[in-house]
């Protein structure tokens, strides 16, 4: 599983990182993202579904950050 | 949903980047990332004070053949020297901007340059402002794909969304 943290990016490379990796990955890889609530949250999983991608999970992980696990 | 199914929902971006002035392109270079990260075909077309953005040479030059090309070209600068549109203080607030960007965890125009290019984001120059300026395909950075005039910018844009920065 490949790891990304967003935490520490603010608007529009929250996406931009996420898409990249994605882009980056092979069909069936899955990829964990940690991100902030707000923005990235309510916008980055809707996002990847948008290209396509699966979004398995999304659960609270504490301090506002919620963990994203997507599939591509 | 199929993947293209999804995409053609949503609208295409063309930017119209005529400023030259740092926060200006920032504005444009942000819309056009985070619309390529979402998804969207996006264009910029870099006119006029925009085509600092694209010079090969990042400071300045003084490029073209005649005397008054080469003073514009010099004055204008590249990439290095946009101006803030307000409070530049003599070139100084544009570093001191991106110091303050780093701080807060905002990407930096060369890595919001740098992602465009990554995301597919297509980069064109605007052919007359290119003959105003002398300047030649050559002068520019390799990412631009094509020298168009204005109406194949409206024809590529015809179904999208136009902004003018």
């Amino acid at each position: 599983m490949e790891f990304l943290d967003i935490t520490h990016e603010t608007c529009p490379m929250t996406f931009v990182k996420v898409k990249l990796r994605l882009a980056k990955m092979e069909a069936g890889q899955e990829l964990e993202v940690i991100l902030n609530e707000g923005e990235p949250l309510n916008n980055v999983p809707a996002s990847c579904e948008e290209q396509g991608y699966q979004v398995l999970s999304i659960e609270a992980v504490g301090d506002g950050k919620h963990r994203v696990i997507i599939k591509k | 949903m199929s993947e293209t199914a999804v995409k053609t929902e949503k609208k295409d971006l063309t930017i119209v980047c005529f400023s030259g002035d740092f926060d200006k392109v920032l504005a444009a270079f942000v819309m056009a990332t985070g619309a390529a990260a979402t998804n969207r075909k996006v264009t910029i077309f870099f006119t006029f004070w925009g085509l600092n953005v694209l010079k090969k040479d990042f400071g300045r030059k003084a490029l073209g053949q005649g005397f008054l090309a080469k003073v514009f070209n010099f004055l204008m600068g590249g990439r290095n020297k946009l101006p803030l549109s307000r409070l530049n203080f003599g070139g100084a607030s544009p570093s001191l901007m991106t110091s303050m960007m780093k701080k807060h965890h905002v990407a930096t125009l060369p890595e919001l340059i740098e992602a465009a290019h990554a995301l597919g984001v297509r980069l064109v120059a605007c052919e007359m402002a290119l003959h105003i300026l002398e300047l030649e395909r050559d002068d520019l950075i390799e990412e631009v794909e094509d020298i168009v005039g204005v109406a194949t910018f409206l024809n590529e844009s015809e179904n999208a969304h136009i902004i003018f920065v």
